[in-house]
């Protein structure tokens, strides 16, 4: 091996360090018997345990589940929606604008993303009466117009390299055009479907901005939960919740891209 | 079917894709749409199932007038250049899909499949899936889905185009050989003039979005309508000259080669024409002989050999280069090397004239 590639491996090899080693203490640390960050004391389940019982976290928990799963599902529908558009309908007024829209909110700043929101839900409050108050419904809209931007990307992709003739095939083989998208085109786009979903459902569970922005006093998420309690000093009990947070990120973050993959 | 006077254009001010198409095709017939890249084969074809929509002109199946009919409710049935297999369904349900659309019962919708399978010879692989298939399988089951409905017309897209030469001559024959079983009328789009003629029973050539000449494959070869037609079905020598009189019968042109004699109808002095001749009607002579007429005296310049004949290339006195082929039959006939001088003929029945 020469000098320069053993550099370049030291840079990749000080590189990886650098960015995993906290994630990787973060972990080491979830398992610490003693109550301090800094010293280890042996290995331990007992902030797991701790975890669940902590009802403010449990009540978190639901709330951010709850949230990922409406703000994914509808990201998902819209975002499918606008992609189709896109690809299908290659000249109408307006296309490159709306393509750019559709775009916009993966460069957004989060915080003019939340702010703006913000404002939106409070102006409406006053115009209209809805919604109530701010919880579960308007950090789930808010998550919506983030999540469909990435659903709308991915969905794009997989429709532009769709092969239409297949569709032509069906139609002339005597399948009226819902019938044709049921059985020949859904089923050929749905790996990108199951991976837009997962992803926005993701971007959900870890918004931290965003979500501050527009959440209640009562739908408080877990991400606002490890951060206001960090303030107060990191307790290993936000360390397991931290770790078991990445194991259930990483699995759909996994799961999306073996989706996108095969085939 | 019947196609009248069939325009397209897919810009408001291009060229017609389809230009003012006209053709019959008879029940049970196998038809063949010849024509060079880009002529408007594809178009056509997608006219005909329904995947656009011509500007002008009328399209009839067995009388009924086809406009406005969608493409799922026309008795007709494509078979893809790409072949168009759903991926993620195995070959029977591939084959079944058509059946399964008009809710036919389960069993017999199987049965079918099975017969058809059988046809193309696909029996075994039924359970695979269109990426586990080879080219030549894939074209089977794509002529099998097609198959399914018992259309009327099958449309056949160069359906042997992307196989390979072998695989191409033997599926030739074998889909002549279902064409006669089956009784359906397919019409069959190819740039390849060979599988046009050896195939059709009667062919169409295309240019531009127009039909050309229309006929059996022996009528059109032998007595193409223009240069263009001549030229694409088959080699051809073309020597460009003006009629200078009749004399015993003969069309007489004064052409580039020298004095040709044609056996044709009269056309009046002076008439610019093109004298059309075969390389295989081209006698090859070692020693002048001046009893016939049409000798045209030239040197080999190249010789390709192709097993069963071998075509040459002849310079001709006026520089000419001309085709020829030389039979390697029966070892009788003389061998000519490059270089070698010789004379070239022709009976006066053998050449056409070709006036556009
Ligand atoms: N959807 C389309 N939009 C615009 N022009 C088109 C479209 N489809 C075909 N054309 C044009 O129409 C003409 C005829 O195309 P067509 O596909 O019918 O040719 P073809 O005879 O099938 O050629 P090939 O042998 O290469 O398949 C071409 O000039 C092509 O560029
Ligand atoms: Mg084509």
């Amino acid at each position: 091996m020469n000098r320069l590639s053993l550099f370049l491996v030291a840079s990749l090899i000080f590189g990886f360090v650098f960015l995993y080693a906290p994630i990787a203490s973060v972990v080491v640390y979830s398992f610490n018997a003693s109550r301090l960050v800094t010293v280890w004391a042996g290995f331990s389940l007992q902030w797991y345990g701790a975890l669940f019982e902590n009802e403010a976290i449990g009540r978190a928990a639901r709330v951010s589940l709850q949230v990922a799963l409406i703000a994914a599902t509808g990201a998902l529908g819209l975002g499918t929606l606008a992609a189709y558009g896109l690809v299908r309908y290659r000249r109408f007024a307006g296309r490159t604008l709306l393509a750019a829209m559709t775009t916009a909110p993966l460069v957004m700043p989060e915080i003019i993303s939340g702010l703006s929101l913000l404002l939106l839900f409070v102006a409406l409050e006053q115009a209209t009466g809805w919604p109530q108050g701010r919880g579960i419904a308007t950090i789930a809209i808010a998550h919506i117009t983030l999540g469909i931007a990435f659903v709308a990307v991915i969905v794009e992709a997989r429709l532009s390299a769709f092969d239409r003739s297949l569709e032509e095939a069906a139609l002339d083989l005597g399948a009226g055009p819902v019938r044709v998208f049921l059985t020949i085109t859904l089923p050929l786009i749905a790996p990108a479907l199951a991976a837009g979903w997962l992803l926005a459902f993701t971007l959900s569970l870890d918004d931290l901005v965003i979500a501050s922005f527009t959440a209640g006093p009562a739908s408080t998420t877990l991400p606002m939960v490890i951060f206001s309690s960090v303030r107060l000093g990191v307790s290993p009990q936000i360390n397991a919740l931290a770790t078991l947070i990445l194991i259930v990120i990483t699995v759909l973050v996994a799961g999306a891209n073996r989706l996108l993959r095969v085939r | 079917m019947q196609i009248e006077r069939l325009t397209k254009r897919f810009e408001p001010d291009a060229q017609p894709a389809v230009n003012n198409v006209s053709l019959a095709i008879d029940r049970q017939e196998f038809f063949a749409l010849l024509g060079p890249s880009g002529c408007g084969k594809t178009t056509l074809l997608r006219l005909i199932a329904g995947f656009e929509t011509a500007d002008t002109g009328v399209i009839a199946i067995d009388g009924a007038d086809m406009a406005g009919v969608p493409p799922y409710r026309r008795p007709v049935n494509i078979m893809f250049q790409n072949y168009a297999l759903f991926p993620h369904m195995n070959v029977a349900r591939n084959v079944g899909f058509g059946l399964r659309q008009e809710r036919k019962p389960r069993g017999a919708v199987d049965a079918r499949v099975v017969a058809l399978l059988e046809l193309v010879k696909m029996r075994a692989l039924a359970a695979r899936r269109p990426g586990q298939l080879s080219g030549g399988e894939r074209q089977r089951v794509a002529l099998a889905r097609a198959l399914a409905k018992e259309p009327k017309l099958l449309l056949l897209d160069e359906p042997l185009t992307a196989l390979d030469r072998k695989l191409r001559e033997e599926m030739r024959f074998e889909l002549k050989h279902i064409h006669q079983r089956v009784g359906i009328t397919f019409l069959m789009v190819t740039h390849d003039q060979e599988e046009a003629m050896s195939m059709a029973s009667r062919l169409a050539v295309m240019n531009e979005g127009r039909i050309e000449q229309e006929g059996s494959p022996e009528h059109v070869y032998e007595n193409p309508a223009n240069r263009f037609v001549a030229g694409f079905l088959g080699a051809v020598n073309l020597f460009e000259g003006k009629v200078a009189g009749a004399e015993a019968g003969l069309l007489i042109v004064d052409s580039e080669a020298g004095r040709l004699a044609v056996a044709h109808s009269p056309l009046a002095a002076g008439t610019a024409v093109a004298v059309a001749i075969r390389p295989e009607k081209l006698r090859f002579m070692t020693a002048r002989d001046t009893t016939t007429p049409n000798v045209l005296p030239g040197i080999v310049r190249t010789i390709a050999y192709r097993g069963e004949a071998s075509t040459c290339q002849i310079e001709l006195a006026s520089g000419q280069l001309v085709r020829g082929t030389m039979s390697n039959g029966d070892g009788k006939a003389p061998v000519f090397l490059p270089g070698a001088a010789l004379s070239l003929s022709f009976t006066p029945d053998a050449a056409r004239l070709l006036q556009s």
